[in-house]
């Protein structure tokens, strides 16, 4: 990963009084990449560079180089709470692009919770902390921002809509981050293509949102909206449970698919079921809102065999 | 902003001039007295029947006193009314006096130049008599009959006195006897024996200022076996210069006939608009009311089906949506006069900003009338909390061998599912508009495509702005 100015090619000291503010743009963003060191929120958006002329080869290095650095989400030190109820207690965590991590523990240590405040839920309130993404001060942005941005919550219990069509949906979420408006017939194209390869009946796409959908239909249907929306950065809450043996198969085989090079997944699970499927990079366990271990996929196996136990868990939740 | 063009459509008319540049040849003096009666009457050379009809309207109005529910009229004035402009005489606007804002709403809806001159009250003569005409040679071959009231009457005086007033008599309710008494405009239909109008019949096609008058009465006939769609209004802002808009509906369907009626309406946000609609529906025949009100301060209207005979089915569907200052009073009556009869009423309200909607239904089974079925929905959403909705569902049954269901749910659009949508990228305002128009969706899909598309762009519209 990249950490020094002196990574960009092109940063002599000519060169970056003519970047100027793109260069201090740029040195803020490295910072980010440290370990928290600065709550600072102006970075370096690679759209604003380009417009940078005669610097061309300087600019497009550098954007390469930041889309990559600037893609993993990172968790510093984060602290909610709901309703004056203290749920995260410090959670820092970071997920790259590309990776895929793990968070498990016992129900109610906080992983909704955790789902929820990184996509910008209101009832939860960040008391403490920061969460960046593709240097962007995440906490800053409105739900919809985020979502723009590049994450993607697939939820644990996704809302009803009733009298909206998944297709009609899904239309205007996609044309949300787009430039251009995809056309009728392109976007049918895309969605059936997908639905193929999540295996579903193509009626769902005129059914009503999440209407009546059976528990691992609506997760299915979740899994869906993340193929068509592409994300870079998509949180699964629980997307395993209330899914038979061969819809998890057919969800992770669709997961894995869309596991390229640049979407980074955190997976919020309780079973090693999953994981079998979806390998994950890395584990957490999170236990009453802290991170207490991390680790590889033998965390995942452990836990399988012993439970929650050794990390004092069943009191620990309790006192939540 | 947009909100605002909508709103402002109606609360800034006098504030624009828009009227009066030119002496009208003939309008009624303010006021209503049976001399204005009798120069309406006259004006229009009518049979003498129907100035009889006209005076006795005017009594049973004196008489009748104010609903004392519903929404508030304290603030109308019947001595501050016209209640005769000959149409010839309204043409009196021109475009360039039409307020800016009600012109980008008309873009922002892709209203066509012609329409939009006639919403706007700038041309008398809505520009369609070349697409009318084909439509209408069509019509006549097969015998239907596609008049404005004024000249069904002048044409086809018996059929006309044959129907005319047997739904909704003259004394029927206040207003309902008002405009017995100066009715203007609207539309006449008769459908033959049989005859399917394929397409449905828009008052659009031959809009002028005869047909969307303030006291416009319609009557339309459906022969034993025959079918037709009645559409009237729009969805586009309609400016009016009058702030009472009291219509007549009457329809009669016959045996094993069907009669859809779709009416949209968009008044400004100073009219109030009190209107009686009712059908009878006689041996398996169908009759529905597809209702839409968006616009006017104060709506007051219930559409009926009187199920006569057995197999005879009604239906309401109606979406009502009241916005700051609004109050929308709507909701519909079935009345099972015969066994085996089934009736269905959809209600869909939206409030906001303040705005108020109440559903009031009457669903009535008579004596011996067994077997009826009957199901009632109403369902209310709220934008805001200082918005309101009631539900006032009386029903009256005299019969014990019946299935009847009434369903009623408030809800506000939740939290959980605008974080959802937004979580998805849409912003708040799109996600808001996403819920509502899902909530009527049902009602919408009802609806002639065009209509509907209209409909969800202004549902849209009004969304804009709409979030503190
Ligand atoms: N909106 C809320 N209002 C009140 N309490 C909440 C809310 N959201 C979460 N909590 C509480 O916060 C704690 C953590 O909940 P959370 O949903 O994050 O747990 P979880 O780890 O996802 O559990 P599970 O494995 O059961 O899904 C719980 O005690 C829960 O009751
Ligand atoms: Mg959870």
């Amino acid at each position: 990963m990249p950490r020094a100015p002196s990574a960009c090619p092109g940063f002599s000291r000519k060169n970056r009084r003519k970047l100027g503010r793109a260069y201090a743009r740029c040195y803020v963003w490295e910072e980010q990449l440290g370990p928290a060191r600065s709550p600072t929120r102006t970075i370096l958006q690679p759209a604003r560079i380009v417009f940078l002329g005669d610097h061309r080869r300087e600019t497009h290095s550098l954007r390469m180089t930041a889309t990559n650095g600037q893609t993993t989400l990172s968790i510093r030190d984060l602290h909610v709470s709901v309703e004056d109820t203290q749920i995260l207690r410090g959670v820092t965590l970071d997920v790259p692009a590309g990776e895929v991590h793990a968070l498990m523990g016992p129900n109610g240590s906080g992983k909704s919770t955790l789902a929820n405040t990184l996509m910008g839920h209101p009832a939860y309130e960040v008391t403490a902390g920061q969460v960046h993404f593709k240097g962007q001060d995440v906490l800053e942005l409105e739900t919809d921002e985020r979502a723009r941005l590049g994450l993607f919550l697939a939820f644990q219990y996704p809302a009803e809509i009733p009298g909206v069509r998944v297709a009609s949906f899904l239309r205007l979420a996609l044309n949300a981050r787009r430039e251009a408006e995809i056309s009728v017939m392109e976007f049918r194209r895309l969605l059936m293509e997908k639905m193929q390869m999540l295996r579903m009946d193509p009626k769902f796409a005129s059914r009503y949102l999440n209407e009546g959908f059976s528990g691992g239909e609506k997760k299915r249907n979740e899994i869906l909206q993340l193929a068509v929306l592409e994300p870079e950065l998509a949180i699964l809450d629980e997307t395993d449970s209330g899914l038979d043996i061969d819809a998890l198969r057919i969800v992770a085989d669709g997961v894995n698919r869309l596991r390229g090079s640049d979407l980074g997944v955190l997976v919020i699970t309780h079973y090693q079921r999953l994981l079998n499927y979806i390998e994950p990079d890395r584990v957490h366990v999170l236990i009453d809102g802290r991170v207490v271990e991390s680790g590889g996929k033998e965390v995942a196996e452990r836990l399988e065999a012993e439970g929650y136990e050794r990390y004092g868990a069943a009191a620990a939740s309790e006192d939540a | 902003m947009a909100v605002k063009d909508i709103e402002q459509v109606g609360l800034d008319t006098y504030k624009f001039g828009f009227h009066d540049d030119i002496q009208p040849v003939y309008t009624s003096p303010k006021g209503l007295s049976e001399d204005v009666v009798r120069e309406i009457s006259r004006q229009k050379d009518e049979p003498a029947w129907m100035l009889d009809f006209r005076l006795e309207a005017l009594r049973q109005f004196e008489q009748k006193s104010m609903p004392t529910w519903g929404a508030d009229l304290s603030r109308i004035d019947f001595d501050d009314i016209h209640y005769y402009i000959r149409p010839q005489d309204r043409q009196a606007r021109s475009w360039d006096d039409v307020p800016d804002d009600i012109k980008s709403t008309f873009d922002k809806l892709g209203i066509p130049e012609a329409e939009r001159k006639f919403l706007a009250g700038v041309g008398a003569q809505y520009d369609s008599e070349v697409v009318y005409h084909s439509i209408k040679e069509d019509l006549e071959e097969q015998g239907v009959i596609f008049l404005d009231m004024d000249s069904g009457l002048r044409e086809h005086e018996e059929i006309v006195r044959e129907y005319f007033g047997t739904v909704i008599p003259n004394g029927d309710n206040k207003f309902a006897a008002l405009n017995s008494a100066v009715w203007s405009g609207g539309s006449f239909v008769y459908v033959p024996e049989g005859v399917r109008v394929d397409i449905p019949l828009q008052a659009y096609f031959r809009i002028n200022a005869e047909n969307m008058g303030q006291f416009e009465r319609t009557l339309i006939i459906v022969e034993p076996g025959a079918y037709v769609h009645y559409v009237e209004g729009c969805t586009a802002p309609v400016y009016a210069t009058d702030s009472l808009h009291s219509a007549v509906v009457e329809i009669i369907v016959k045996e094993g006939g069907r009669c859809r009626y779709t009416t949209i309406q968009n008044w400004s946000t100073d009219v109030f608009n009190l209107v009686t609609k009712r059908a009878v529906a006689y041996r398996d025949a169908t009759m529905e009311w597809v209702d839409g009100n968006l616009g006017s301060k104060v709506t007051m209207k219930y559409p009926a089906v009187y199920l006569m005979e057995p197999g005879a089915h009604g239906e309401v569907l109606s979406i009502a949506f009241a916005g700051e200052d609004q109050h929308q009073d709507a909701g519909a009556k079935m009345v099972h006069a015969a066994p085996d009869t089934s009736s269905l009423i959809t209600s869909k309200s939206i409030s906001r900003k303040g705005g108020r909607t109440a559903y009031r239904g009457y669903v009535q089974v008579m004596p011996d009338a067994e077997r009826c079925r009957s199901n009632v929905e109403c369902d209310a959403l709220l934008i805001d909390d200082r918005s309101r909705s009631d539900t006032y569902p009386y029903m009256d049954i005299e019969e014990s061998d019946v299935a009847i269901q009434h369903e009623a749910t408030v809800s506000k659009v939740s939290d959980q599912q605008l974080f959802y949508l937004m979580s998805r990228g849409l912003t708040q305002e799109q996600a808001m508009a996403m819920v509502v128009s899902g909530f009527i969706e049902p009602i919408v899909k009802e609806l002639p495509m065009e209509y509907a598309v209209e409909m969800n762009r202004l549902i849209e519209l009004q969304m804009e702005g709409s979030i503190g």
